[in-house]
């Protein structure tokens, strides 16, 4: 293929040098023809990372299991109200970052992160911070959807419930009822709410998810690949509604699918190998893409 | 036809022969542990069934207030000690007159059960304007007699019974007087010396209370122990000691918990012998390992999905365990205390060496009451000499056999019921 894509091979293997082989092989071995070497990986990422009225700030994020780094100081802002996507192709790092933000990587034993990473003026981080609290504050929907196997009131209950956000029935139902309506799922099921969750389409499991999630109200809701066990129609009525919620909310999304990215963010980071290569906003992105590996990723030539 | 599929066609009759071969060991292996149940259930069926009935002779019995010797009819004292065993005897004399010398008279005696005299007891402290009367009643008769009733023609040759006795037998028989009954005693006494009066009811109520004493122990300890060991437990050398250790507590032969039984609980802690509460102890100990890796295995099965749904809410890890797991792994954990308890039911060695083998005739009112249980009980009756004995054991495997599966089916249908898809 191009000149300009060989290049772009070549300096894929030479970070591939500083991380274990085991990430990617087949992406590279795809791209290999396409590549030549006078790209150089950039200290910095380039573009636009930051942005004035942010939500949450990281620094230097570096993220190590065990002895191997899958992050490596990674810095970006997700500005208020705003949907960042984050790409890349698998194993870049992009879901390990994402759980760094609700500290979802303290379930890993082996998992330790360093850095600065801030929502507003709270160090995520900081070991006074109780995990309940910053999980209160910072929501998140799986890439399975993962409804309890209780009724979907209970599925959608059970954030406000344990939090103690209503104490009388009535107030509890109001939550239900909203947050089902802010999902778009309220008109389905409101006639058998007390029917189980998981009885549910998987779309609608989705949407049911993210119900449950923003019943607790929180401020940042993040997506790990939330529609890669749809159907593109349930997709599209996620994607529409993740439109909707960036009015109240700030989101942060994990996509596999460029288009699902350019559609709904207003800015995407790309990452490579545990980098962040470009962060910019979604449209210069997909269409004036400022490194070489971002390009060869966007225009399909490997990933 | 090209290369690869005439290679294809000659491997394929090949798999297909292995396919063949393998599914023929199966129905084998099927086929020989069914054979083998058939077996078991036959034999013991077979030889069992018929201690259900017991034989009774009817007889006139006239409540002599002579022969009884009672001054008062309303003092119990005298009533508990009077002379029952005469009634009978006057009876069997009168129905048999002209028995004549010690060794025939004892002979004749010989043919009720010394159990019937309390029966008459009972009924007079019931009714007592029943003194003075003359009733027909059905008398429960003597091991041996029970044993040539149900003996076929040939075998009634052998019996260890005299001449005489079988004459009088075959006179009962003859005018219908002899019959069999259902074997109350059976299920409502203790272990005697006498197998008509023996029962099994003493055993099932000390297995009862050393169950529940094992359950009470061992299904809080052993569900706690997996939780702290799967949820919260720090992956170190330490908590894989302990799981290595589980394990091999799982392995250890019953009888040395018998002994640790024997030395800890009795010895050093100064517990009673022979009673259901230490022996409960002692199978917690063989029991929670049983328990512990059951409901291990029921916590890991719970999808991590679930866990990730509820922390990413905020739940803490106590409420990720008591609303999530808890509730999902619990029929897998109540299946294995269920399959727990029933091995615990069905063991005896430990129990040997903490003096629950003793004979023990009252039924057990509770968990500090000498007792036996089940399986010993049958330990005891294989044991003894008396011919009636051989029934009774299979009787009381057939008792166990029924609680076991009773309690393995209660396990599948708890799993059947309580089991949530997701």
């Amino acid at each position: 293929m191009s000149v300009n894509g060989a290049r772009i091979m070549d300096t894929a293997q030479k970070i591939d040098d500083k991380t274990p082989r085991n990430e990617t092989p087949a992406s590279q071995s795809e791209g290999e023809q396409a590549m030549d070497n006078t790209t150089r990986y950039p200290d910095q990422t380039v573009g636009n990372p930051f942005v004035d009225n942010a939500k949450m700030r990281m620094r230097d994020v570096d993220v190590f299991y065990g002895e191997k780094q899958a992050i490596h100081g990674v810095s970006l802002d997700i500005g208020k109200n705003e949907v960042v996507a984050l790409i890349g192709p698998s194993g870049c790092g992009k879901s390990t970052f994402l759980r760094c933000l609700n500290r979802m990587n303290d379930t890993i034993d082996i998992c330790q992160v360093k850095g600065n990473l801030h929502l507003e003026d709270q160090d995520l981080y900081d070991p006074k911070l109780d995990v309940v609290e910053l999980r209160a504050r910072v929501g998140m929907v799986f890439q399975k959807p993962n409804p309890f196997p209780k009724s979907i009131y209970d599925n959608v209950a059970y954030g406000p419930r344990i939090h103690g956000l209503a104490n009388k029935k009535y107030d509890l139902d109001e939550i239900v009822e909203t947050s089902l309506q802010k999902a778009g799922l309220w008109n389905e099921v409101k006639d058998r709410l007390h029917s189980p969750g998981t009885g549910l389409s998987g779309g609608q499991q989705q949407r049911l998810c993210i119900a449950r999630t923003i019943a607790v109200s929180p401020e940042v809701v993040l997506m790990d690949e939330p529609c890669s066990a749809l159907d593109p129609i349930a997709t599209a009525k996620i994607e529409e509604l993740i439109a909707e919620l960036s009015e109240s909310y700030t989101i942060a999304i994990v996509t596999h699918s460029m288009q699902q990215a350019a559609r709904v963010s207003n800015r995407t980071a790309y990452f490579h190998l545990g980098r962040l290569v470009e962060m910019n906003d979604t449209e210069t992105v997909f269409t004036k893409p400022e490194h070489d590996l971002t390009e060869a990723y966007i225009t399909g030539r490997f990933g | 036809m090209s290369k690869t599929t005439e290679q294809v066609r000659k491997s394929l009759a090949k798999r297909y022969r292995a396919e063949k071969m393998f599914k023929a060991y199966g129905i084998a292996a099927i086929g020989f542990g069914l054979l083998a149940l058939v077996l078991l259930f036959t034999d013991i069926i077979g030889k069992g069934h018929s201690a259900f009935f017991e034989s009774y002779v009817q007889m006139e019995i006239t409540f002599d207030r002579d022969t009884l010797d009672i001054m008062d009819i309303n003092d119990d004292e005298e009533l508990n000690f009077a002379n029952y065993d005469g009634l009978i005897r006057d009876a069997l004399r009168a129905k048999f007159p002209g028995i004549e010398g010690r060794q025939e008279k004892r002979e004749l005696y010989g043919l009720v059960s010394t159990g019937a005299g309390y029966e008459l007891r009972d009924m007079l402290m019931e009714d007592r304007k029943l003194l003075g009367k003359t009733v027909t009643l059905w008398l429960l008769a003597d091991d041996d007699v029970d044993v040539f009733v149900k003996a076929g023609s040939d075998d009634r040759l052998e019996s260890r019974l005299s001449e005489n006795q079988k004459t009088w037998i075959e006179t009962f028989e003859a005018e219908g007087k002899l019959e069999l009954q259902w074997n109350k005693s059976l299920f409502t006494h203790g272990d005697s010396r006498e197998p008509e009066l023996a029962g099994i009811w003493g055993a099932v109520m000390g297995s009862l209370f050393t169950m529940i004493v094992t359950l009470l122990l061992s299904f809080p300890i052993g569900v706690a122990a997996a939780i702290y060991l799967e949820e919260f437990a720090p992956k170190n050398k330490f908590t894989d000691f302990i799981e290595v250790n589980i394990n091999n507590l799982a392995a250890v032969p019953s009888i040395i918990f018998g002994l640790l039984g024997l030395a800890v609980i009795i010895g050093l802690f100064g517990m009673p012998r022979s009673v259901p509460l230490v022996g409960g102890v002692v199978l917690t100990l063989m029991t929670l390992p049983t328990i512990i890796i059951s409901s291990r295995a029921a916590i890991k099965a719970v999808p991590p999905s679930i866990r990730q749904a509820a922390m990413g809410l905020g739940a803490s890890n106590m409420q990720v365990v008591l609303h999530h797991v808890l509730p999902l792994a619990l029929p897998g954990m109540l299946t294995g205390a269920i399959i727990g308890m029933a091995q615990a039911l069905g063991e005896t060695a430990p129990l040997l060496m903490i003096g629950m083998v003793a004979f023990i005739v009252d039924v057990p009112g509770g968990p500090l009451d000498p007792s036996t249980v089940l399986p010993v009980q049958i330990y005891l009756w294989a044991d003894s000499p008396e011919q009636s004995f051989v029934a009774l054991t299979s009787a009381a495997i057939m008792v166990l056999l029924t609680f076991l599966i009773a309690m393995n089916t209660l396990a599948v249908f708890l799993r059947k019921r309580l089991e949530r898809r997701w």
